[in-house]
């Protein structure tokens, strides 16, 4: 310590504290980051998968994300964003999108399978991003542990039974019910349209699985109290007992004062 | 038949009941109470039952909440769940919210009950809503009913607290998130909010006492006040009798309707059951309030489409339709080092002291600007009031606007809009959609007079034409039968008052003010047909080919 104290006026002190400080910065910066890229991206992909991705590419995608993935005025650069964020897009259906709006909609898958896998080969092989999630990941995990994750990072978008919630200037996050497990989990890891990314090391990949386990069940399970109204809160539950509850009420009184005669 | 008559001989029942009812009713008198309320007379209108409704869904109310209160525990302990509910096993929560899920889970029937408890909950409040339209609309409030106008009026806010009391009590996210809104509206009061809330919640929200605190004001003190106000409500409702639908034979003197006993006795009795049936179809086939959706109240998360029940709406809608900006200036202001958070109090407690204090004061506004002291039992149909049913109109637009804006974010998402929007147009129906509602309201009833008068005196078009022989085509019109007629010419309509001097012939400012206000009311006016000008009309020219009207033919 005495050594080290007496050598702090030493013309080299301060650039040995910088060169610290930045590889400190510079290697904590390096593990964060990895943390959330994907693992052996391409490792499932064969070049044939990658060439046949870059033809689809160029003829259905490039117009707005450019050539070769680079971006252009009307379409983000996909250099990076992964297997994971093709298959969302493009297994969803929100990709090609057909129209600008305040976000892309869902609608009817546009290419097979086997074209969403290709496409998703070649975005890449441009470089490295999440991957598609194992199906080990996405099933058997804890109800009750997903549901506490659920309530605290999406309840305040998606609802907390996932009915889905408005964002502001005509965006909104959609409903659940019906989002295949892996959809969810690579939403998660990529974060599409206005939906923030959660990473591995805010969300674990336990945690997504014991989300996507959660929001399976109660989709399963249903409500055990009759029909859930779209579950969508007090809203609802309002409109029901004025339309239909009083309205069958009102027919009653109606029928009770008419005359028989 | 002097003497002989005193030392008649009393009377004994033959038969073993008829001597114990005897007994009875010589000590509490039932007979006379039943000759006195069986005789009662009631006229018979659907639209009167709606405060019969309210009282059937509090007995159903009392009914089902005593058997929660069996399960229910109000603490707000922590414990973690361990019931049959599988996605919230083993997650911590409050004692509260856990007796809740067993409630829903583990006890037989307990769902249900729950359920029944919350739809008569809504309904309840519901139906009072609809009873003061009622009564608005037909004027029911004037002399002698303004006092149970205003009781009426309390007991809508005994049955709002009762009901957001009661929504707070499952501790869980959804109720806490309301209970935070409560909490922030309280402390946006100037000065002393901090304290209040402190006080409410025993040190800083949400504390572990609120719980408890609203369960006792639940399940006694508003319980308790909501029974007497109805006692009192329904005392006066038989000192004053009840109002009837002008009609023929019908005056401010008399009640033309049923007796109470059979008729309106096995009527009502019915009825309650008929309300509880429905209440029972709807807790068995529709969620409400799924609780264990949500999850345990935590502070920190808020789920989308959180909303407090129907009743609280209107207040949540205005504190999502307030600015935080008016131009440049921050609604939100910092005085004196102190934070004044208007952004939250303004729309918090102003439209709703508005609305509560206009529909509390409003018989005497309109007693003070018609100077009607007479009694009024018959009632007015809505178009022959057209300033008051406009008046109503626009203070139910500006309820509906604000009570829309707390599902502004469903609005967005079911009708594909952007939820800036929504709120930008329902701003702006706000401050003008009263106006519009009032303009067209009063334009509406006043041609629906005009088209009564016509009637009156013109009759029915029957879509018969008819050519005359000199070549001219007219329309055949059905002259009314005379009790048809009546409905459409014996109303009152009172005309404009001049400013008077008082009796130092001075006229007053407040007179004027008055007399300013009884122009606005009635300057526009369209006077029921005369019997002079009911001659007139059948006198003149095309009485010849008016067809004879069969009474049945015009029941539509």
């Amino acid at each position: 310590m005495k050594a080290l104290s007496q050598k702090r006026r030493h013309p080299l002190a301060a650039i040995a504290l910088l060169l610290m400080g930045l590889l400190i910065t510079g290697g904590l910066y390096a593990v964060a980051t990895t943390v959330n890229e994907a693992k052996a991206s391409t490792s499932t992909f064969s070049a044939n998968d990658v060439e046949e991705g870059g033809k689809l590419f160029a003829a259905n995608c490039a117009t707005c994300h450019g050539m070769g993935g680079s971006g252009s005025q009307d379409g983000p650069s996909l250099v990076g964003v992964g297997a994971a964020s093709v298959d969302f897009q493009v297994g969803t259906g929100r990709m090609p999108m057909q129209m600008n709006g305040p976000q892309a909609l869902e609608k009817p898958v546009q290419f097979n399978d086997q074209q969403t896998h290709q496409l998703a080969a070649y975005v890449a092989s441009l470089g490295a991003g999440p991957a598609i999630p194992e199906q080990s990941l996405l099933e058997g995990g804890d109800a009750a542990a997903g549901g506490e994750l659920f309530r605290t990072n999406c309840a305040m978008c998606h609802n907390a039974a996932a009915a889905g919630g408005a964002l502001t200037r005509g965006k909104f996050a959609p409903a659940l019910a019906d989002t295949s497990g892996k959809h969810i989990y690579e939403a998660m890891v990529t974060g599409p349209q206005n939906m923030p990314v959660f990473s591995d090391s805010n969300i674990t990949p336990e945690g997504k699985r014991d989300i996507i386990t959660f929001l399976k069940q109660i989709e399963t399970n249903g409500s055990p109290g009759g029909a859930e109204l779209g579950s969508l809160g007090p809203v609802a539950e309002g409109l029901f007992v004025w339309i239909a509850g009083l309205g069958v009420i009102i027919a009653f009184t109606i029928w009770l004062t008419s005359r028989t005669s | 038949m002097s003497a002989a008559s005193t030392a008649e001989p009393a009377f004994v029942a033959k038969t073993k009941t008829g001597r114990f009812t005897d007994f009875v009713d010589a000590r509490v008198g039932g007979s006379g109470i039943l000759r006195e309320f069986g005789r009662k007379v009631f006229p018979d209108h659907w639209s009167f039952m709606f405060g019969e409704v309210a009282l059937y869904s509090f007995v159903i109310l009392l009914l089902s909440g005593t058997f929660l209160t069996f399960f229910f525990d109000p603490s707000m302990a922590e414990t973690h769940y361990d019931g049959s509910y599988v996605p919230l096993k083993g997650v911590e929560m409050s004692v509260a919210y856990n007796s809740s899920l067993d409630i829903s889970f583990d006890v037989r029937g307990g769902l249900f009950m729950r359920q029944v408890h919350h739809w008569a909950a809504l309904l309840f409040v519901a139906s009072i809503a609809v009873h003061m339209l009622r009564v608005f609309f037909t004027g029911a409030f004037r002399k002698p009913r303004e006092m149970n106008w205003v009781v009426g009026g309390v007991l809508l806010i005994l049955a709002m607290a009762a009901g957001f009391t009661g929504y707070s009590l499952p501790d869980d996210l959804l109720s806490g998130n309301g209970l935070r809104i409560i909490d922030g509206v309280i402390k946006s009061i100037p000065i002393v909010g901090t304290y209040i809330s402190f006080f409410l919640f025993g040190g800083e929200f949400p504390g572990t006492a609120i719980i408890g605190r609203l369960y006792m004001l639940h399940i006694l003190l508003v319980p308790a006040l909501i029974l007497l106000m109805i006692v009192l409500h329904l005392f006066m409702v038989v000192v004053h009798k009840h109002t009837q639908y002008p009609g023929p034979g019908r005056n401010d003197n008399n009640v033309v309707g049923y007796p109470l006993g059979p008729v309106y006795a096995a009527k009502a009795g019915g009825f309650f059951f008929i309300v509880f049936g429905v209440l029972a179809l709807m807790a068995g086939f529709f969620t409400i309030n799924p609780i264990w959706n949500y999850g345990p109240y935590d502070p920190s998360p808020v789920s989308a489409g959180t909303q407090p029940d129907w009743y609280i709406g209107f207040v949540d809608g205005a504190l999502r339709l307030m600015p935080g900006t008016l131009g440049d200036w921050q609604v939100e202001q910092v005085w004196f080092g102190y934070v004044f958070s208007f952004n939250v109090l303004l729309p918090a407690l102003v439209p709703a002291g508005i609305l509560f204090t206009v529909m509390f004061m409003y018989p005497w506004i309109e007693r003070w600007i018609t100077k009607d002291d007479r009694e009024h039992h018959v009632l007015d149909r809505p178009r022959n009031a057209p300033t008051r049913t406009a008046i109503g109109m626009a203070g139910f637009v500006w309820y509906c606007v604000m009570w829309a804006a707390a599902g502004s974010d469903l609005i967005a998402t079911h009708f594909g809009v952007s939820l800036n929007d929504v709120t930008y147009w329902l701003r702006t129906l706000f401050i003008i959609g009263p106006i519009i509602a009032f303009i067209v309201t009063k334009r509406v009833a006043l041609a629906l007079q005009r088209k009564d008068r016509e009637i009156a005196l013109h009759g029915r078009e029957t879509g018969r034409i008819v050519r005359l022989p000199h070549g001219e085509f007219i329309e055949v019109h059905a002259p009314l039968d005379e009790y048809k007629r009546y409905r459409l010419v014996g109303f009152e309509s009172p005309e404009v008052l001049p400013a008077v001097p008082n009796e130092h012939g001075v006229v007053t400012r407040k007179e004027k003010r008055r007399a300013f206000l009884s122009r606005w009311f009635f300057e526009d006016r369209v006077a029921p047909a005369t019997p002079a000008e009911l001659e007139a009309a059948h006198g003149h020219g095309h009485a010849a080919v008016e067809a004879p009207e069969e009474a049945k033919s015009l029941s539509h």
